[in-house]
């Protein structure tokens, strides 16, 4: 796909915001992070599309939803190539790249089974602690955690 | 340090632990001090324990405090269904101090989340102990009237015993050399390691006992269970190879002493107990006055 016809899709929503660069088949866990699911706004997505830098790609689009950077940047997670572009009357008004939080809430499951958090109800806390390697520590049981074995919750 | 939950090891500075090891001492020089009378402290062991629970329980008393609490949840309402939040939260509203031990890793750090009193951590799975790791730090200041720059040899299930882990750690503060003996199976964890490497210390691994006595200021010892083995015919295999026995200590450096966090099973054989090195009693009953050192920092009265 061209530049120019990705800026066209991407300036196709009046106002809202887009996530382009999303790894291909991670669109779904994004919207489910971002809670898009209950969004009563537009939201239009696209996965496995031709990426020049990344060969497949993923895109979602949110009509007049804006986020703020601590709410985007628990995707980077699934999505650490992620774009963001903020569109306003057509135009496209930013563009950043999501950013690796310190710490995540909520959204994943500690890996290990004796950890107090899958016995209580508890809102799981992680920090990152290898943001390169994506490598995170539960707050609670304070075991470490690999990239390849992070639940989401 | 007052108010403060202690949790992990890394929750209290290493100024902190040396404040409590010198409060500790004052305690063994004059075990009695009614500075607690009018405190109660809570003692919630959600699994059994008898050195832990026995040592806080006699600190509390020491101290003049009162204690309430249980030895094993069986017998309360965790076996109605009570969430740890509900019977924390009840507690915190009775007592002055909780200290807790329970068998899932982080359930001391959620009590200290919706506790409105301190709680001190007295082992959370296998997870974190940090008042066995205090005891061990007195013990070891205690015999080598330093903790800097020592020869540390830890010996056995490296892998999975958690004072191990910790012990490793709190060294990292004194410029240790470490000495690692295990079963190829029961190595360090390499995040353990990690902790070593990123203080620039220096550590060796080796899989024969005898290979580390002749320079160590410090054996600690610890127990291999054989449930640790995913291959019995391993187990059979090393569980006579880590065992200490008076006639290996000939040659050992005259300051060094023996440290085991107890229970024993067959791992220092029961001659080594009347040699001088042998300090593993001493170090359990060093884990009273610890155990009043922190009651009463927390509670302010020191």
């Amino acid at each position: 796909m061209d530049k120019e016809t990705r800026e066209l899709k991407v300036t196709a929503i009046e106002n809202g915001t887009v996530i382009d660069h999303i790894p291909a088949n991670n669109v779904f866990k994004v919207i489910r992070i971002l809670n898009l699911e209950n969004n009563n706004h537009q939201v239009l997505f696209g996965d496995n599309l031709d990426s020049e830098k990344y060969g497949k790609k993923g895109i979602i689009k949110v009509s007049n939803t804006f986020f703020a950077p601590d709410e985007i940047n628990k995707i980077a997670l699934v999505a650490p190539t992620a774009t963001l572009i903020v569109i306003r009357n057509f135009k496209v008004v930013e563009k950043t790249k999501v950013e690796v939080p310190d710490e995540i809430i909520k959204i994943v499951k500690c890996f290990n089974p004796g950890c107090i958090t899958n016995h209580e109800n508890i809102t799981t806390r992680f920090k990152v602690i290898d943001k390169a390697e994506m490598k995170l520590k539960c707050h609670y049981c304070e075991k470490s955690i690999a990239r390849n074995n992070i639940i989401f919750a | 340090m007052k108010g403060k939950s202690l949790i992990s090891i890394t929750d209290y500075t290493k100024d902190e632990y040396l404040k409590i090891l010198e409060t500790a001492a004052g305690f063994e020089a004059n075990p009695n001090q009614k500075l607690l009378s009018d405190k109660v402290v809570a003692s919630l062991f959600f699994e059994p324990s008898t050195r832990t629970r026995l040592s806080f329980e006699t600190a509390a008393n020491r101290l003049g405090a009162r204690v309430i609490g249980f030895s094993d949840s069986g017998s309360t309402s965790v076996q109605k269904g009570e969430t740890l939040k509900d019977t924390i939260i009840m507690v915190s509203s009775y007592a002055d101090i909780i200290v807790m031990r329970h068998p899932r890793e982080g359930a001391a750090r959620w009590a200290s989340e919706v506790s409105s009193v301190p709680v001190i951590n007295a082992g959370d799975g296998a997870n974190q102990h940090p008042t066995q790791c205090m005891l061990d730090l007195y013990t070891i200041l205690q015999t080598q009237r330093t903790l800097n720059n020592l020869n540390i040899a830890m010996v056995g299930d490296l892998k999975y015993g958690r004072t191990v882990h910790s012990l490793v750690q709190a060294m990292c503060n004194f410029n240790a050399t470490f000495h690692l003996v295990s079963p190829q199976e029961l190595k360090l964890p390499s995040v353990t390691k990690m902790h070593i490497k990123d203080a620039n210390l220096k550590y060796e691994q080796y899989t024969e006992l005898a290979d580390v006595i002749p320079f160590a200021d410090i054996i600690y010892m610890t127990r291999i269970q054989k449930e640790r083995f995913s291959d019995p015919i391993e187990y059979e295999k090393v569980k006579n190879s880590y065992v200490l026995t008076k006639a290996m200590l000939e040659g050992c450096k005259p300051n060094m002493k023996i440290l085991h966090p107890l229970p024993r099973v067959n791992e220092i054989s029961e001659d080594v107990d009347t040699t001088k090195q042998a300090y593993y009693f001493k170090q359990a009953e060093n884990g009273v006055y610890v155990r009043q050192a922190l009651l009463a920092t927390i509670l302010g009265a020191k």
